[in-house]
């Protein structure tokens, strides 16, 4: 039974492992001049301090995972240094799923570097993937997730090492009924997602805020994001007559419904309406023409919502990349890597020898005190669940739908934003 | 499939099993039938409605039956399930879209459509096939008489090297299908409204299988490939040349394939290197479903997986008061594939596989 033999081995070694490592957990930590209940890490003189991105920077949705990359990258070009260390960027895909979340968050986990990372792209990838950060104290800024749930006063422990720049999409999904029922006219509206947290999310809000409003939900839909035959569920949509569809969904999906809703027959006069996770070039070249005079609620990307230190991070952008930005969340990456470095040059103690150590919950423990953080995207005040945008949203009309042309607030065209 | 050959037993009294799937055929059958009467009292949808839900579904059927040939060929003969299909499928839509990108920038595909679609469909046919005799030559002919359970591994290994590979050539993104002109819009037919596209796709999967299976029952090729699959000795020894059959079989499934790529990219417009996937699992699905070895039953699989799964979701489970049916579809699509496994495991026109087959 030599077999046997090596599962119990193999079975004892974890549980061996698993206790040790709980242990190592639960105790605080002391490394040079720095005790901390977390862990400590070590950046030894003259090496980088190195930060992890988790972005989608692969697959359909990879236009929004690459746009906050380059925030990123941007923002160590300004930055330089950090407590006199360079800065080393590495990353992992995460695919804009669950399954991807989880494995980028544990490849991150095991990279014991790391002093922080920056993700996820999209909320699906940080439900499962932040509680695998927070277990080896790694805090984590998202650029872009904005499903309520995440930030939400309930979410749990697990998340305690989880914060973000973008804005929650309560404020999102308000901004986008206000602006169909006011400024559109609409009464009858339908909502599609894909069931992500992201996309349910949003579609509830903007669902029960719109009721509120005094408009009818025709119906809430749901897809799933590897569909393509989108015929059926709009001609249920169409059963029930609404005027306006709001689909916050992804690209591959939400190119699909642009393209086949005009071609159901009781839909050919409705207005289409996505969000910030379809605002992207990529979006117009899977809906192609179809894409022209449909609606996107967005955050406010235009130098008088911003001011002029957008119209800065622009030339650099346009210098660095020759292109426009991606998509609508780079500027909110260039304020979580700007976060993260201010606290970490808050909490870092250097040695004798000139070796920085760095407390993960004290850099926890900083970052959620950001309290009128200048950023790019505004002022930035954290609170306790870890919200810490100062948001600002827009409603964008697409004019020619062509991939080239696309320029936020030129074309899509800014017609809307939130008042405050 | 040797549990098929297996002679029940014939038990005097009702085992545990078979009431538990009585039970099982009552209660789907009662939730179908409330569901149905449910929706159809409800009144929720028009008449025309119900039909565009059908034909909707009968141009998606046409897709999966398409590329569902392939699978029930190779298995026909070779009694392996061909997992790398849905890569086939992928790599010929792919591969045209590079030649459909300069035809519609240079103006010409508008032009002449019926050319530049004939085109097309010859491009991504003779890509498919060559991909899918190349599968065949590099993975599964060193395995010809390796335990069954080998080449399924192999297949997927060479699905998953066809999907990487597309995905590091031409990266993971996805490319957006030129627009014919001419396909746009409507055309009434039967005083129908009916998307040219589904109209295109319909018509042309219907006479690619109608000559598929004339090809297959009256020429002497055709003859050839029953006979291999039927006894692969037996017609080795009557002199026909068996490796050059089973390339032949991988060949015109793979050109079938190829075709369905084209009029799967007519309908969606998009190509990506993980677009065989989906439409892949619910191929096989069907091939399984119409009785796998069997092409009409592939046909017939295909187009009824499709129209269920359209019509389905707002049938059966509007009715129930179920909300958003249609992130259901796959449920549906699936729960047929095991109530078929478990009621009828030789499919809905399969023969049941005699032993030496088996």
């Amino acid at each position: 039974m030599r077999k046997t033999r090596v599962i119990w081995a193999v079975l004892v070694a974890m549980v061996v492992a698993v206790t040790s490592w709980a242990a190592t957990y639960a105790a605080p930590v002391r490394m040079g001049p720095v005790t901390d209940e977390w862990g400590v890490v070590r950046v030894a003189r003259g090496q980088p301090i190195t930060i992890a991105y988790w972005l989608v920077v692969a697959g359909p949705d990879a236009s929004l995972g690459v746009d906050s990359r380059r925030g990123i990258e941007i923002a160590i070009d300004d930055k330089k240094t950090v407590a006199g260390h360079p800065i080393r960027l590495i990353g992992e895909d995460s695919g804009c799923n669950a399954e991807g979340g989880t494995t980028a968050a544990t490849k991150l986990a095991a990279n014991r570097q790391i002093v922080a990372a920056i993700g996820s792209s999209c909320s699906s990838e940080a439900v499962p993937g932040a509680p695998i950060l927070c277990k080896q104290g790694i805090v984590t800024v998202s650029p872009s997730n904005t499903a309520p749930k995440l930030t939400d006063p309930k979410r749990g422990p697990e998340y305690a090492c989880y914060l973000r720049t973008a804005h929650n999409d309560l404020v999102q999904g308000r901004a986008a009924a206000q602006f169909a029922y006011h400024q559109l006219g609409v009464r009858r509206a339908a909502t599609i997602h894909d069931g992500s947290p992201y996309a349910e999310g949003l579609a509830n809000v903007f669902a029960d805020v719109f009721k509120r409003l005094g408009g009818t939900i025709t119906s809430q839909e749901a897809i799933q994001p590897t569909d393509t035959d989108m015929r059926p569920v709009l001609t249920r949509i169409a059963a029930g007559r609404p005027q306006l569809i709001y689909y916050p969904i992804f690209i591959a999906a939400g190119g699909h419904i642009t393209r086949q809703a005009k071609e159901v027959s009781g839909l050919e006069n409705v207005k289409l309406m996505s969000a910030d996770g379809t605002f992207s070039p990529d979006f117009w070249k899977a809906a192609g023409e179809a894409a022209r005079g449909m609606y996107h609620s967005s955050p406010d990307l235009s130098v008088e919502a911003l001011g002029p230190k957008y119209q800065q991070f622009l030339d650099k952008h346009q210098k660095k990349y020759g292109e426009k930005p991606l998509s609508a969340f780079h500027a909110h990456a260039y304020d979580a890597a700007m976060m993260i470095f201010t606290a970490i040059e808050k909490v870092a103690r250097k040695d004798a020898q000139g070796n920085t150590y760095i407390g993960r919950k004290a850099l926890r423990d900083a970052l959620f005190a950001t309290r009128n953080f200048p950023g790019i995207t505004g002022t930035l005040t954290c609170n306790p669940y870890g919200d810490c945008a100062d948001p600002k949203i827009a409603v964008y009309q697409t004019i020619s739908a062509d991939p080239a042309k696309w320029s936020p607030g030129v074309d899509p065209k800014k017609i809307w934003s939130m008042k405050r | 499939m040797a549990t098929a050959t297996l002679q029940r037993p014939r038990a005097p009294r009702w085992s545990f099993v078979d009431a538990f799937l009585w039970a099982f055929r009552l209660v789907v059958v009662v939730v179908v039938a409330w569901g149905t009467v449910g929706t159809l009292r409800l009144g929720r949808y028009t008449g025309e409605q119900w039909l565009d839900f059908f034909v909707f579904g009968l141009a998606q059927g046409g897709i999966y039956a398409l590329i569902a040939l392939g699978y029930t060929m190779v298995y026909g003969i070779l009694r392996m399930i061909n997992f790398a299909h849905g890569e086939v499928f992928m790599s010929g839509a792919y591969t045209a879209y590079f030649v459909a990108a300069p035809l519609a920038t240079s103006g010409f595909l508008n032009r002449h459509p019926l050319l530049s679609l004939s085109l097309l469909v010859a491009v991504a046919a003779v890509v498919s096939l060559s991909v899918a005799v190349l599968v065949e030559r590099v993975a599964y002919r060193p395995l010809r008489r390796a335990p069954r359970l080998v080449p399924l591994i192999t297949a997927i290994g060479a699905s998953f090297f066809l999907q990487y590979a597309f995905r590091g050539l031409f990266g993971s993104g996805f490319k957006a299908y030129p627009e014919f002109e001419l396909f746009k819009g409507q055309w009434e037919v039967f005083g129908v409204g009916i998307l040219r596209t589904q109209a295109v796709v319909l018509a042309s999967a219907a006479v690619l299988m109608f000559a598929l299976y004339q090809f297959v029952m009256r020429t002497k090729v055709g003859k050839a490939m029953r006979a291999v699959s039927e006894d692969k000795d037996a017609a080795a020894l009557m002199g026909i040349d068996v490796d050059r059959i089973i390339v032949l079989t991988f060949a015109i499934g793979g050109a079938a394939a190829g075709a369905a790529g084209i009029l799967y990219a007519l309908v969606f417009k998009q190509v990506h290197f993980f677009m065989g996937f989906v439409p892949g699992i619910k191929a096989f699905t069907s091939a399984v479903l119409g009785g796998i070895g069997n092409i009409p039953g592939a046909m017939l699989g295909g187009l009824f997986l499709g129209v269920v799964e359209s019509v389905g979701p707002a049938l059966f489970l509007d009715g129930l008061g179920i909300v958003a049916p249609y992130q259901l579809k796959d449920v549906i699509a699936f729960t047929m594939l095991v109530m078929v496994l478990i009621f009828r495991p030789q499919g809905i026109l399969g023969e049941r596989l005699a032993a030496k087959r088996a």
